[in-house]
């Protein structure tokens, strides 16, 4: 059941890598260019915070909702962030609905991760009944339109909805049960940007920003993600092949500093939405 | 974070008493499953990781096979007792993201395209957790492979980084894991030097993660001197065998130097450790060729002969050879860095000697003169 999409033709994949050596890609762009990235911020109303991103024609859409809940046992005081993403089946003639397969869940945790190490939340703050009650953040991501570089997309997404989420005010009545006012939210604080690139290499070529019929040639792929600092909070490498040393040590100077870029994005964007 | 005490002490070491570049304690063990085409058993730390290799075999469903070349199919799963509070036995994502990247950081390490449309099915099994259980797993996969006769470019050994109280450091434990800055596990090929997995989580700068993953490509070259010596007991073991069922088919009407107190007329070596690896090698080449040329009737070469002579009253010790005191026990002591990278330097020179002897062409006759005078002196000796 072999499914046509995800093969590419031999004719087409000696034409990428043709143009690759040529330092060109089939968009017309170079190895290390990212695609134009807008954001649409805001747009759905029933959720805390959201933001829709479009890098190039990857399309994907995360939405923030507040929950109460119990925190984990070792950490009593402490809320919750949890970051997940589906891979909509609308998105792609490859995705399928059901459980996630591995790929999927790879996706959602390398995003978690970057989220969730870099502290973009201080999880600490967000307790409301010490051991009983804390604040849980859902960071749902769907993609809705796949044409390559899910991770850098999901994460810019995430981002740029955290931000500009909404914590509802908490009323403790008198006899102690909890009254949630998502009316009155205050601005969710949040204590740092964080953004990521996605690098892929085809035979020996490393390029940004991958489009779907390059990953489907690519031998392996790597991803870092860094704060607004310019620390590194998270890294994979995924797919079959192999780096060397040396190639991994420019991929993190290169892909910091494409990172920060991204963050600067994103807070433009962020800006420009809290302006209105 | 709730730490009640530091990582690092006023001495610069950590709460398990190692050093900085220091790995905790690595035992390795293949053949460990019988039924199972290749299997290993790698003790890391506190970590027991059991890993079966099946295949290459016929993939089921058949829909997953690639037409080009052999799927690698990792499964890692945590035992329920295997950790703190009971584990329920259905796989999480956790688990299903590391079986994925498990599989990615083997495949470059085998010859993939040697078996189109066949799976190797890898199963690992974490029965004791101690951080760094990914590691450990690739560790103990490579060594299964290998078991198994697996076509392999190289081996792959793992051990991660980490990040604790601002300072970069080797092999975290589950303590400094939980409580430490960051964690970095790398894999790699361990003759080639190529990176096959390589994650992070926490807070490093951009020099910190170079000096991470250096550390841990050192870590790597330690592992794998463990996964090579765990793979050539194996055919130290093999050879003996081979050794045992000769000598009763050759023990018939041949005279023979009996020189020692041992039972029967058997002559006892004594070898150096650093030896054996050429004997047994060796022994397995000439017993071959031994094999064809009785056959032919042919006992008029006189390299032949003393081989043959060799084959005959050749007999290992069957007490272990203790190692040479320079050289730590891998067993139970915890890995130095400095020491392993002198060993390993002294065995690379052997272990071209073996590979050497390995490349010839098999029944022809294997002109080394050198090193059938080394096995007839030390017979004299006796």
């Amino acid at each position: 059941m072999a499914d046509s999409s995800t093969i590419l033709g031999l004719i087409e994949k000696q034409h990428i890598l043709s143009l690759l050596k040529e330092k060109k890609r089939l968009d017309g762009r170079s190895e290390l260019d990212f695609r134009p990235i807008s954001f649409e911020i805001g747009t759905i109303k029933k959720a805390e915070g959201s933001a829709i991103v479009h890098l190039g024609d990857t399309t994907v859409l995360a939405g923030v909702k507040c929950e109460l809940g119990t925190p984990f046992k070792d950490t009593p005081n402490s809320g919750v962030l949890i970051v997940n993403i589906e891979r909509s089946p609308m998105a792609s003639p490859t995705f399928r609905s059901g459980p996630p397969r591995a790929e999927a869940i790879e996706l959602a945790r390398v995003i978690d991760r970057g989220i969730r190490e870099a502290k973009v939340i201080d999880v600490d703050n967000l307790c409301v009944v010490p051991g009983e009650k804390v604040w849980i953040i859902f960071v749902d991501i769907y993609v809705i339109d796949a044409h390559g570089n899910l991770f850098d997309a999901s994460t810019l997404a995430a981002m740029a909805a955290l931000a500009t989420t909404k914590l509802p005010s908490i009323v403790i009545g008198e006899n102690g049960e909890i009254v949630i006012d998502k009316e009155n939210g205050k601005d969710l604080p949040v204590q740092r940007y964080t953004s990521s690139t996605t690098f892929y290499k085809l035979q020996d070529h490393l390029i940004v920003d991958s489009l779907t019929k390059e990953e489907y040639i690519g031998n392996a792929r790597f991803t870092i993600a860094v704060t607004e600092e310019g620390n590194v909070c998270a890294m994979q490498k995924g797919l079959s092949g192999s780096f060397s040393k040396k190639e991994i040590d420019n991929l993190i100077d290169v892909g910091k500093e494409m990172s920060l870029n991204n963050i600067k994005l994103v807070k433009e964007a962020v800006n420009e939405y809290k302006k209105n | 974070m709730g730490k009640n005490r530091p990582l690092i002490d006023v001495n610069g070491l950590r709460v398990d008493g190692r050093k900085i570049d220091e790995l905790r304690p690595l035992e390795m063990k293949v053949g460990v499953i019988k039924r199972a085409n290749g299997s290993a058993l790698v003790k890391h730390g506190g970590n027991q990781i059991l890993c079966a290799v099946y295949g290459p075999r016929e993939v089921h469903p058949k829909h997953l096979a690639l037409s080009n070349k052999l799927l690698i199919r990792a499964e890692y799963r945590l035992a329920t007792f295997s950790v703190n509070d009971r584990k329920s036995p259905a796989p999480r994502r956790r688990e299903h993201e590391l079986s994925k990247i498990i599989s990615e950081a083997l495949e470059p390490s085998i010859f993939v395209e040697r078996f189109p449309r066949a799976v190797v099915d890898i199963y690992i099994n974490v029965i004791d957790a101690d951080g760094g259980t990914r590691c450990a797993s690739i560790t103990a996969a490579s060594l299964a492979l290998a078991d198994a006769g697996i076509p392999l470019k190289g081996i792959v050994a793992s051990v991660a980084a980490g990040k604790v109280e601002g300072k970069v450091v080797l092999d975290l434990c589950d303590v400094e894991d939980k409580d430490g800055d960051g964690d970095l596990p790398v894999a790699m090929v361990a003759t080639t030097k190529e990176i096959t997995l390589c994650q992070l989580d926490g807070n490093f700068t951009s020099d910190e993660v170079k000096e991470g993953i250096e550390l841990a490509m050192k870590g790597c070259e330690a592992v794998y001197e463990i996964q090579h010596r765990t793979l050539l007991e194996k055919f130290e073991h093999v050879s003996k065998e081979i050794q045992k069922s000769s000598l009763t088919d050759e023990s018939k009407g041949e005279e023979k130097e009996d020189s020692s107190e041992e039972e029967d007329d058997d002559v006892v070596m004594e070898i150096d450790e650093s030896e054996l690896e050429e004997m047994g090698s060796k022994a397995i080449e000439d017993i071959v060729s031994e094999v064809n040329n009785e056959e032919e009737d042919d006992k008029n070469d006189p390299e032949d002969e003393d081989n043959l002579s060799d084959i005959v009253e050749v007999e290992f010790e069957t007490e272990k050879v203790e190692p040479e005191s320079d050289k730590p026990e891998y067993s139970t002591k915890s890995i130095d860095l400095d020491i392993v990278e002198e060993v390993i330097e002294e065995d690379i020179d052997e272990i071209n000697v073996v590979t050497t002897i390995i490349d010839e062409d098999e029944g022809e006759k294997k002109d080394n003169p050198q090193e059938s005078e080394n096995t007839t002196e030390n017979l004299e000796e006796e």
